[in-house]
């Protein structure tokens, strides 16, 4: 008899595939959604679209090639990975960098951090069919991304970060006009501010939605905006304060629900923090004389940590060096990293049509995350690997050949 | 076949898929209808299936798990379909060309019609490429 109900109970359950392409995500991904009903009772994804093997690529290269290179890990976290790579490169050799270089750092980390959050926003608007939330929050992205063409001439990219500084000057000229950009926007943050605290339709759809508690934030390891929603403090800007944030002062903000309302909220009011900090960054810049770029020769051989707070949380470079101008070891752990198990907690349980946002709400980033490699065989089964036998092979081959 | 292009080119439909780009491009995409741009006053509308498009925009270096799936797509639209690479990426693979991970000539995997270069190319530029694509439909 319990085998027949076993059976049924199977029966009940479907599976729905999302992706590899799918409409409402820009990249490719692929989820299998099993669903009993309309619930979602499992959640499965495959990666591997998106991976370019940045970190063997990254080994070949000089270390000022490499910064172009990890800035096209992710184009919207496109200071974070090169700022927590130059912070390792500075960490071997304890580089010191110039004031100036300092506050310019955190500026344009700060204003990318705004147009991040933007971005998602939007998204979010957009996921639960509200479209009118994704024009008028890209409406508000775009004169951050004007800033950003004033500061380093591009939109997207912006090269900014060398070792020992950062290789572009903000032209002292151009500052009253970003302070005018940012007067613009502080006013249409507070307004989006209020709009998600009267908007019924948000309210409705987002409330209690996708709820991530403390416990599960603090077992999954969440980062950033993720654990900051779930009431876990934690932001590397407040903990290991590098650059100028020291120097500055702002609020780290901490909700208590966990559900992607909250996550909404944090994110809307760290916009408004990041345009305090950008405020303060502008008026010292206007006071501090001096260079921006300490050439640095030589970097020696060790092992350097670099930590920055990325839109979506912690990102971590690792580097291993040898003396030479490129890097011997390079590993990247990005914030999504962390933060997309989390779906295993927070997607069991709620509607299908609630499942969308739910994995939309962390921000995923899958450019980011996607740093290692599969191996599979050509019937594409899983290979395993004994790395005993690798090792001992290679030691062979080395005996051999020596 | 020169009356259907005509047609053509005064309401094209875009669907865009991302062959392992770093987000940017598509994030550009994406930024082109909305308000600052909205390319909607252009007849150029953003379509959730491959089966209603008739401009397949694709960004990034196709890497070697998603280029069987990008021809997949390609099989599935409606022919003809206009294959427009945004992107430095598609265009000679910057910096990943020397990756383990990538298809070396992505025009087997698919034929591109047009290219876009740039890294990202500003919104103005990819209206420009779009336009031009309409220019060549109208003869």
């Amino acid at each position: 008899m319990e085998i027949k109900s076993n059976l049924k109970e199977i029966s009940n359950k479907n599976q729905i595939p999302v992706g590899p392409f799918h409409p409402l995500l820009e990249e490719a991904e692929y989820f299998n959604l099993t669903v009993d009903g309309e619930t979602v009772v499992d959640i499965d994804m495959d990666t591997g679209w998106m991976h370019r093997g940045h970190e063997f690529i990254s080994e070949q290269k000089s270390f000022t090639q490499s910064i172009y290179l990890v800035e096209r890990i992710c184009g919207i976290c496109s200071t974070s990975h090169p700022l927590a790579f130059v912070h390792a490169l500075e960490d071997i050799d304890n580089i010191e960098i110039p004031l100036r270089a300092r506050y310019i750092r955190t500026l344009v980390g700060e204003l990318e951090r705004i147009h991040s959050h933007l971005l998602w926003v939007g998204l979010a608007g957009h996921f639960i069919g509200y479209d009118t939330v994704w024009m008028w929050a890209w409406k508000y992205r775009e004169p951050v991304l004007q800033m950003f063409e004033i500061i380093s001439g591009n939109r997207n990219h912006y090269g900014m970060m060398r070792v020992g500084g950062v290789g572009k000057d903000v032209d002292p000229a151009s500052i009253p006009e970003l302070n005018k950009i940012l007067d613009m926007l502080v006013k249409k943050m507070n307004m989006i501010a209020k709009i998600i605290n009267d908007d019924p339709v948000l309210r409705s759809r987002l409330i209690g939605v996708g709820v991530l508690t403390k416990k599960d934030a603090i077992d999954y390891c969440a980062v950033g905006p993720t654990s900051r929603a779930s009431g876990v403090r934690g932001d590397v800007r407040k903990d290991e304060p590098i650059d100028a944030y020291d120097l500055v002062d702002f609020d780290e903000i901490i909700t208590k629900n966990g559900d992607v309302y909250d996550k909404f909220v944090v994110r809307v009011l760290e916009i408004i923090e990041s345009i305090k900090i950008c405020r303060q960054c502008l008026n010292k810049l206007k006071e501090i004389k001096g260079p921006f770029f300490n050439n640095v020769k030589e970097i020696s051989a060790g092992e350097g940590i670099g930590r920055y707070e990325a839109p979506r949380g912690e990102v971590f470079h690792y580097v291993r060096t040898d003396g030479t101008n490129r890097v011997v070891r390079h590993k990247v752990r990005a914030p999504s990293f962390n933060n997309i198990p989390t779906f295993q907690a927070s997607c069991k349980g709620i509607p299908i049509a609630d499942a969308l946002i739910t994995l939309a709400g962390v921000d995923p980033c899958y450019c980011c995350t996607e740093r290692a490699i599969r191996v599979s065989d050509k019937h594409n089964k899983n290979k395993k690997i004994d790395l005993l036998k690798l090792s001992r092979d290679k030691t062979l081959y080395i005996r051999r050949n020596a | 076949m020169g009356w259907y292009n005509k047609r053509l080119a005064k309401s094209l439909w875009v669907f865009h898929i991302s062959g392992s780009p770093c987000n940017n491009c598509d994030i550009e995409i994406l930024n082109l209808i909305t308000p600052k741009y909205d390319v909607e006053r252009l007849g150029i509308k953003l379509v959730g299936s491959i089966r209603h498009a008739d401009v397949l925009l694709i960004t990034g270096v196709f890497n070697k798990k998603i280029a069987p799936k990008i021809r997949k797509i390609y099989e599935q639209a409606p022919k003809p379909i206009f294959v427009v690479a945004i992107g430095s990426c598609p265009t000679s693979g910057t910096c990943f060309k020397d990756s383990y991970n990538i298809v070396s000539s992505r025009e087997d995997v698919i034929p591109i019609d047009m290219y876009i270069p740039g890294c990202p190319p500003k919104p103005e530029a990819m209206i420009e490429g779009v336009a031009k694509l309409m220019e060549i439909l109208n003869g």
